[in-house]
């Protein structure tokens, strides 16, 4: 019997284990519209929702689906989408609703290669800075990278909770290549899941200001139906949730909605580390690339070179603050990525440090070898 | 009625904030907007449980006035929300009010399948023939031959018929009604909210700002007074020639038919799925205590 007995080990692809991340989260809405390399996720939940009556939709497009679960969110119920690139596009839009209305909701992003039909459906890490910027107007949001069918679960349930805890639309980056690998993972029983709800607020209708600022940044959130009768808008609002241009509500609102994710970024940021107690060369990578870099970074050290591995799991916000701590630590940093420098260019933005960055990048429809980041390794 | 105008006014608007309105004088949204208020008081149906979705533009307003769960969505959207919030609560009435651009032109795919998928949603559409918030652009449901401000020299597209487009579509109940009717106006809209299914009312509406004004069609008086002049009875239009129905629309019920309702069915897809659960439960723990056996 295994030390941890709890712990049930399950053959699971990636996309199956962000299922199963989703519902242990409490997701209990999916609206979705068929693209590869996202669909079994639509699938199994289109099974696994209404055997614990929850609701799957398969909508006309991804620009209603995101719609969906925006609604689907104000009425009190955890949502999520999957998607890949086209429709990643078409998601923008109501996006950004989710941003200003502060709506909580994951969406799963299975990268593939683009733009347009693009590279179907080789594995690509080519929207990182869109999760970032796609939506038009300055807005705040959290995305999140996953590595393994491991992280699918976990990140999940992240996802989720920041999503709650921030009222703030979060996205999960996968790419083709975690999401259809199968993997032996040990799931957590659901009692060991830490999972956070949304606040509701305790105060009489006739008192609650759907966006009233308060110590954390982020407003009680009253669902439609609960009596409170309030306002959503895609428009700039005052605390009452109204229309506003007056200069100072228009500004406070920037604010909070952006210092919201300030406050928390200790919380947010979320990057895990091998071999870097003593590593004069690190690897900066997410996704998948980061489970190559790993494998490079141990080839190196049987080689003798002191190499270690940063994988970002938080790419937005950006994880500034430990990346700055091995950029200071490290001559070298390299990062691999399947796209032509997304991260990289976050990367040399936090580098006070002098430390020397090299790009490996890769865009043919392949995923990163272990070995050409030894190369790298070695050369550095 | 004035008694009634009393209560719309003192029960159903939000006095807090949002007053004025952002409507032109005459504007034929406050007529659709009362005839909506004092059906859902007839209906005797509780602000608590109804949500009000909009989409953009000027009718788009509409639910910041209203004290109801209300939502102004992004523009030709207001459906898939709609459609979140109603699968969520399947308990809340949701109503979605709309314009012509805005349900027919960026909603267009969201609007017919919305009348295909029947949930229990109803949609009220305002049809003005034009954009009037961004300037008096065409609209799908522009007159041929109508100048705006993107056809100068006379549009030469055709126009959609929304109802009709909404009846093909599948909709369970599809009514027109003009701001001129407003008792009837009232009346359709009472019928579609209590219709289970998809239901549909479009509005024939005025904008004499930046429709009627450069097509010659006078102010809001004189357009409101042509609906008079021009609609038909849906059952008057059944006996009339094509030549008498020149010019003219049918107002009243278009469709009204009993077909299964989606949030309803999905109540079934949950007890089987939840039925099949149990048993695949118990097949597994059955296989189990074989294997010890």
């Amino acid at each position: 019997m295994p030390a941890n007995e709890q712990v049930k080990r399950v053959l699971l692809q990636g996309n199956e284990a962000i299922v199963a991340g989703a519902l242990a989260a409490g997701c209990r809405f999916y609206a979705g519209y068929p693209i590869t390399p996202a669909s079994e996720i639509s699938e199994l939940l289109s099974v696994k929702l209404p055997e614990i009556g929850g609701t799957f939709i398969q909508m006309e497009d991804e620009i209603a689906s995101m719609g969906a679960v925006i609604g689907a969110s104000l009425a009190g119920t955890k949502s999520l989408t999957a998607t890949s690139g086209p429709g990643f596009s078409l998601i923008q839009e109501n996006l950004g609703y989710a941003c200003v209305a502060e709506v909580p909701c994951v969406i799963v992003n299975v990268m593939r290669g683009g733009p347009s039909t693009g590279l179907p459906t080789s594995p690509s890490q080519g929207d990182v800075q869109m999760a970032r910027w796609g939506t038009h107007g300055d807005h705040p949001i959290i995305v999140l990278a996953v590595s393994s069918v491991a992280d699918c679960f976990s990140v999940t349930v992240k996802a989720f909770n920041l999503s709650e805890k921030y009222r703030v639309p979060v996205i999960i980056l996968s790419d083709e290549v975690v999401a259809h690998t199968r993997e032996a993972v040990a799931l957590p029983e659901s009692e060991q899941i830490r999972v956070i709800d949304r606040i509701s607020p305790d105060v009489p209708p006739e008192w609650y200001k759907p966006y009233a600022d308060n110590n954390r940044g982020v407003p009680d959130m009253a669902s439609f139906g609960d009596g409170y009768r309030h306002h959503v808008t895609g428009l700039i609002h005052d605390e009452h949730g109204y229309p506003t241009q007056n200069p100072q509500e228009v500004e406070k609102f920037y604010k909070r909605i952006h210092g919201k994710i300030s406050k928390g970024f200790q919380d947010i940021q979320v990057t895990k580390t091998y071999l870097m107690e003593d590593a004069e060369i690190c690897v900066i990578a997410y996704g998948s690339v980061a489970r190559s870099a790993l494998k490079a970074v141990r080839l190196a050290r049987e080689q003798g070179v002191k190499a270690g591995l940063v994988q970002l799991v938080t790419l937005f916000p950006f994880p500034r603050k430990s990346v700055d701590t091995y950029l200071r630590q490290c001559r070298v940093a390299i990062v691999p990525e399947m796209n032509m420098g997304q991260m990289s260019r976050e990367i040399s933005r936090v580098n006070q440090a002098n430390c020397r960055i090299v790009k490996h990048n890769r865009v043919d429809g392949h995923l990163i070898s272990p070995e050409e980041i030894l190369k790298r390794i070695v050369k550095a | 009625m004035l008694e009634r105008a009393e209560i719309i006014r003192q029960e159903y608007l939000r006095h807090d904030k949002k007053f004025p309105h952002v409507w032109c004088p005459g504007c034929g949204n406050g007529i659709v907007m009362g005839a909506l208020l004092r059906g859902v008081h007839t209906l005797a149906l509780s602000k608590d449980e109804v949500v009000l979705a909009s989409g953009i533009g000027c009718s788009g307003r509409m639910p910041t006035y209203i004290d109801f769960n209300t939502i102004h969505t992004t523009h030709g959207r207001a459906l898939t929300f709609s459609t979140g919030i109603k699968l969520a609560k399947p308990e809340l009435t949701v109503i979605t009010v709309m314009g012509d651009g805005d349900a027919t032109a960026i909603g267009g795919n969201h609007f017919i399948h919305a009348a295909r998928r029947n949930l229990d949603i109803t949609a009220i559409i305002i049809n003005n023939s034009t954009y009037g918030m961004t300037g008096g652009q065409y609209s799908p449901t522009t007159p041929y031959g109508s100048v705006s401000t993107t056809s100068i020299y006379g549009h030469v597209e055709h126009a959609f018929s929304i109802a009709e487009l909404a009846v093909t579509a599948g909709a369970s109940f599809v009514a027109r009604g003009t701001v001129y009717h407003a008792t009837h106006l009232e009346e359709i809209i009472q019928q579609a909210i209590k219709k289970k299914g998809f239901s549909v009312v479009e509005v024939i509406s005025n904008c004499h700002v930046q429709h009627g004004r450069r097509n010659k069609l006078g102010g809001a008086v004189e357009m409101i007074n042509s609906y008079n002049e021009n609609a038909v009875t849906v059952t008057k239009a059944a006996k009339m020639s094509e030549e008498e129905l020149v010019g003219k629309f049918t107002i009243g019920v278009l469709a009204d038919i009993e077909k299964p309702i989606s949030t309803e069915q999905y109540q079934r897809v949950i007890t089987e799925a939840r039925k099949n659960a149990v048993k695949t439960a118990e097949e597994k723990e059955k296989t189990k205590v074989k294997r010890y056996e």
